[in-house]
Parts: structure tokens; C-alpha cells; sequence
């Protein structure tokens, strides 16, 4: 019995006895943490799919990076300015609606960079761009994701203050004096820097799980936005560390491990958080009919 | 519109003198569309002011040019003989924004709205000090929202949430206030008790601008009027400013018009008439020149 037991806890820190699989957990773990701090900004504007679209966009980017033996951020860097700028362009030279600029847009530099990956096959493979690979990368990538994640990480504390007023009401953030232009910009480029940092952990066609659900699941349990980020943030390191950890029992596929809890945890607050879920609102409503009877 | 020389106003409002100068100001938005032509009018410490015009007539992209959000193509904005940029450095202007424009589902609660208002007081890290959390409290006392301080913004009705954004114009401790429709979505006891709050700032110096389609109540609580379409059309005190004559001036065919007496009211010779002028919020009703404020029906 005992044997048995200290068995099966040998068994369960094996992953820890592995460089690569550690290495795995800690890198998911900042690259989730800091995506779930940007999602407590990102789901509460209605911009949920930019991060979809900044994802797709970025592929052709990090392809051509990978042709050429560039570090990957740079071509992402260069591919998320020709996104944007391209949207902005087929904007204002036409009729169409914003939803499907954003759509036309992405899927083309998306596709495009599929095209290029299998023209010019390289080491990156497109399955580990699109569905990620943090198991098998490569110590210089993991300086490029921690350096992505601890700078993005570093600015999110000194301003998340600023942000929220400018998030919540532009206006007044201008009169008293801050600058609201900037933060946005600011924004969106550690959004795009994350991103980049997070194909890496779940590719290009789940990161936008890391931006939106972790942030979701807070908003359904507290009204303060400190703590909304507190919880978002918890949410997205434990999820991450322990989809990389999962992974290695179930060979492979880390960044559907990770999602899949972090959408399990949503489900969980959806029905059962205190305030904002189904029961809850289900119980008020008993409870008002009770009364009134 | 007696502007005073700058010099000698800086003097005497070194305390809490509030003050606009709006010179010239022309504003074309980069498409092209000229919001305000040559707009021109000056406001002193102690004042409210009606903000009156109909829809598009530039009421927000002078409330914009004061807070610094559109550039004048030509004129000048001065807020206590400052820069707009300037001004806002030193938390001179609050701005207290339209119902509309607010994401009422944002997770905050009433007292971190508030707190937001003394951001500008505070480093760049906005840690707040006991002295901004007394002036949070106070502010919070000041509109009687202290029992709702840790409520969810959204859980508020019409009043109570205009009366948030208030105590955050006053935790700000600004100068000059914008109120931006203050009084549509608030029931009458708000209105009142909004009125009193800004006659009070009033009293002590402030200068309050208020962008309303309320016609009615602006000869109730505004001291001056600035009628706007496209420019300024007429720009003084409420007395004289806010006429029929002006104000059918400024809305052209949108307001409506009801003209009562005489005949049509009843049988003897009384000559006087009663004039009701609406654009579908509370009418203002005039009796011969005189402003007259239109009696709730259910009015105690």
C-alpha cells in the first residue's frame, strides 16, 4: 500500500525531473499570467477578436523569420504592423463594416503564411506555429518569451492604474492629464508582444483563449478591478503551469490542455459564482417570487 | 461678456478663480467638417452656463476643445488664462460625462470612481494617501452617496449614478466643471438636489459649463447662457440671452412652438399670451417677456 502510493508520487514528479518539461511549465506560466492580465482589459472593450486577429495575423511574420533565421518576435513585430495598417487601409478606402475588414484581413496574412511554411519548409514546422510547441523549444526562444513576458509584465504594474481610467472613461483620463493615446498604443503592442510570446505555448489558433477566457471567468466573480485582475492573473498561471504539467501524462497537445481547464474553470463560474452566475440569479429569482407570494 | 483684463483677474482669482476664454475658435475635424466657425465668449469664476443648441450644433466639440481633445484650426481656448494643456496638468478642469457614454457594466465600484478623480493629485503610481481618501469620503458625503460606496457603478438608478460622477468632479477638486446633459434619465428630487450642488459651487468660485437640451430648467439655475449653431449665436447672461427671439434663432425649425392666449383661450379681452417652447424635454414657458418655469403637474 505504502510502496504503492510512493510509487505513484514518483510517477507524478517525473515531469519535474525533466529540464525541458520544467522549463515548459515556467515559460506557460509567465506567458499565461500576462495574457490573463491583458484579458481583464481586452474582453471589457468588445475587442475580444483583435486578439484573434493580431494571432492569425502574426503567422506569416514568424514564418518568414524562421526562412530567413531571424528571431521570431522581430518577424511577428513587422507582420502585426502590416495587420494593423492593412485593416486601417481597406477601412478607410471602403464601405465595410469593421467585422469584416478584421476577417478579411487576417485570414489572408494567415493563409499566406501557411503558403510560405509549405513552400519553403524550414525547422518550423506550421503545426508548432499553429498549435504551438513549448515541450520541444529552444533555450534562445525561451529568453525571447521571458524577456516578452517579464517587460510585459513590468509595465502592467506600473500602469494598470492608468489604463483602467483610460479603459473605463477616456475623457476623464485626458483631464487629468493622462495620455490616453499613448496607453492605447501601449496596449495593443504588449498585446501583440504577448501573443507572439504565447504561440510559442498554445500556437496561433488558441491564443486568443489566453487573452479573453481568464479575464471572462474574474469579471463573473468580483466587481473591483483589482481584484479582477488578481484572480485573472491566478487563473492563467495555474491553468497554464498545470496544462504544460497534464501534457506530459497525455504526450503532446499542451496548449488544448490548457485551454480546456481554463474553459472548465469558466463553466465553473458561470454556474456557480456567487454574484454573477446561473444559479445565483436562479435563486434571486426564487427568492422574489417567495416574496411576493 | 464683460471679459476682465487678464492680469487683474489672475489677481483676484488666485484663489479659486475659474475662468473660459473661447477666441475665434474654429475647429475642422480631419474629414473635413467644420464643427465651429469663429466662436467667441468668456466665463468668470461663480458662474453656471448654459451650453444650448440643437444636435450637431457644436456643443461637444467645444466641450472637446476645452478638455483638449480636438485641436482649434484657429482661435484659442484659455482656462484661467492657461493653455488647455496647461489647465489640465493641474486637474483645473472635471468633467462629468453623459449617461450614455458610461460602460455601466465596468467592474468598479462607487468609490473607486470617485478615487479616480484625485488620480492627478497623486504619483505616477496612483497610490492614494489618506488626504485623498478623506477628500473621497467627503466628496461622497457631499452628493449622499456615502451608503452606496461599494456598489458596482451599474447597480445604481439614473440619479444615483449621475450623482457618482459628480463627487468625482468634486474629489478632483477641478476648477471648472462640464456637465454633459446632467439632468436626462434623473427624477426630479435629483435634479433639485444636482441644482442645489452646483449653486453651492457657484457660491464658492467655481465655473460650471452645462451642455442640456433642458430648456426649461436653464432659466431655473443658469446665470448665463451661450446659444450655439455651429458658432455662437448669442452669448451672455440668461436675462438677456435667452429669448424667444434668440432661441428660435438657434434651433430654427426643431422646436416646437405652442402660442396660447387670447381667443383662443377665452371669451374676455385679456390681451396676454403664453408662449411654450420645446424640443421634446421639459418646455420652457414664457408669459409675455418674463421666464416662467412650467409647473409639474404633480409638483408639490
Amino acid at each position: 500500500m505504502d510502496s504503492s502510493m510512493s510509487a505513484l508520487l514518483t510517477e507524478l514528479l517525473v515531469p519535474f525531473d525533466y529540464g525541458y518539461m520544467l522549463k515548459a511549465m515556467w515559460v506557460s506560466a509567465l506567458v499565461g499570467g500576462v495574457c490573463a492580465f491583458l484579458s481583464a482589459y481586452l474582453m471589457l472593450k468588445g475587442w475580444s477578436l483583435m486578439g484573434d486577429a493580431l494571432a492569425h495575423s502574426i503567422v506569416p511574420g514568424v514564418a518568414a523569420a524562421a526562412i530567413l533565421g531571424a528571431p521570431f518576435a522581430v518577424g511577428a513585430f513587422f507582420a502585426g504592423i502590416l495587420a494593423s495598417v492593412a485593416m486601417n487601409f481597406v477601412k478607410q478606402k471602403s464601405r465595410l463594416r469593421e467585422d469584416a475588414v478584421i476577417g478579411l484581413v487576417f485570414t489572408a496574412l494567415f493563409a499566406l503564411g501557411l503558403l510560405m511554411a509549405s513552400i519553403w519548409p524550414t525547422s518550423v514546422s506550421i503545426q508548432s506555429i499553429v498549435l504551438g510547441n513549448i515541450l520541444a523549444i529552444a533555450d534562445e526562444d525561451v529568453v525571447q518569451v521571458a524577456i516578452i513576458a517579464g517587460v510585459s509584465l513590468a509595465i502592467l504594474l506600473l500602469v494598470w492604474k492608468d489604463m483602467m481610467v483610460t479603459f473605463f472613461d477616456e475623457n476623464h483620463a485626458r483631464s487629468i492629464g493622462i495620455n490616453t493615446t499613448f496607453l492605447k498604443g501601449l496596449f495593443f503592442t504588449l498585446l501583440s508582444a504577448c501573443t507572439v510570446a504565447a504561440l510559442q505555448t498554445v500556437g496561433a489558433c488558441l491564443v486568443i483563449a489566453m487573452v479573453v477566457t481568464p479575464g471572462a471567468t474574474a469579471y463573473l466573480l468580483t466587481d473591483r478591478f483589482g481584484r479582477l485582475i488578481i484572480i485573472s492573473v491566478a487563473l492563467g498561471v495555474t491553468t497554464s503551469f498545470a496544462g504544460a504539467y497534464i501534457s506530459y501524462f497525455l504526450d503532446g497537445a499542451t496548449g488544448g490542455v490548457i485551454v480546456c481547464l481554463q474553459t472548465l474553470l469558466f463553466l465553473a463560474a458561470f454556474y456557480f459564482a456567487p454574484k454573477h452566475g446561473v444559479l445565483a440569479a436562479r435563486r434571486r429569482r426564487l427568492e422574489a417570487i417567495e416574496a411576493a407570494a | 461678456m464683460n471679459a476682465p483684463v487678464p492680469e487683474i483677474a489672475a489677481a483676484a482669482d488666485a484663489k479659486l478663480g475659474a475662468s473660459i476664454s473661447v477666441r475665434n475658435l474654429n475647429v475642422t475635424y480631419p474629414n473635413g467638417f467644420t464643427a465651429v466657425r469663429d466662436a467667441s465668449f468668456e466665463l468668470d469664476p461663480g458662474t453656471i452656463c448654459a451650453l444650448v443648441g440643437v444636435n450637431g450644433s457644436g456643443k461637444s466639440t467645444i466641450f472637446k476643445a476645452i478638455m483638449g481633445f480636438v485641436r482649434p484650426t484657429a482661435g484659442e481656448v484659455k482656462l484661467c488664462g492657461l493653455t488647455v494643456g496647461d489647465a489640465l496638468k493641474r486637474n483645473i478642469v472635471a468633467y462629468v460625462p453623459q449617461s450614455e457614454d458610461v460602460d455601466w457594466n465596468f467592474p468598479v465600484l462607487v468609490e473607486t470612481v470617485v478615487m479616480m478623480g484625485r488620480y492627478g493629485h497623486m504619483n505616477f503610481l496612483r497610490m492614494a494617501s489618506r488626504a485623498d481618501r478623506y477628500k473621497v469620503d467627503e466628496a461622497l458625503e457631499r452628493v449622499g452617496m456615502s451608503e452606496y460606496r461599494k456598489r458596482q457603478i451599474g447597480e445604481l438608478s439614473g440619479g444615483q449614478k449621475k450623482r457618482v460622477f459628480l463627487a468625482r468632479a468634486l474629489a478632483q477638486e477641478g476648477r471648472i466643471i462640464l456637465l454633459d446633459e446632467p439632468f436626462t434619465g434623473v427624477d426630479v428630487k435629483t435634479e433639485a438636489a444636482i441644482v442645489g450642488l452646483l449653486r453651492e459651487l457657484r457660491a464658492s468660485g467655481h465655473l460650471m459649463l452645462v451642455s442640456t437640451h433642458n430648456l426649461g430648467s436653464v432659466p431655473d439655475f443658469c446665470d448665463h447662457v451661450v446659444l450655439l449653431n455651429r458658432t455662437v449665436l448669442a452669448a451672455g447672461p440668461t436675462a438677456e440671452v435667452f429669448t424667444q427671439k434668440n432661441l428660435e434663432l438657434a434651433f430654427g425649425g426643431v422646436l416646437r412652438n405652442f402660442q396660447l392666449g387670447g381667443a383662443a383661450l377665452h371669451d374676455d379681452a385679456d390681451a396676454r399670451s403664453v408662449t411654450v417652447l420645446t424640443d421634446d424635454e421639459r418646455p420652457l414657458v414664457l408669459y409675455g417677456d418674463k421666464h416662467r418655469r412650467h409647473q409639474e403637474p404633480d409638483g408639490q
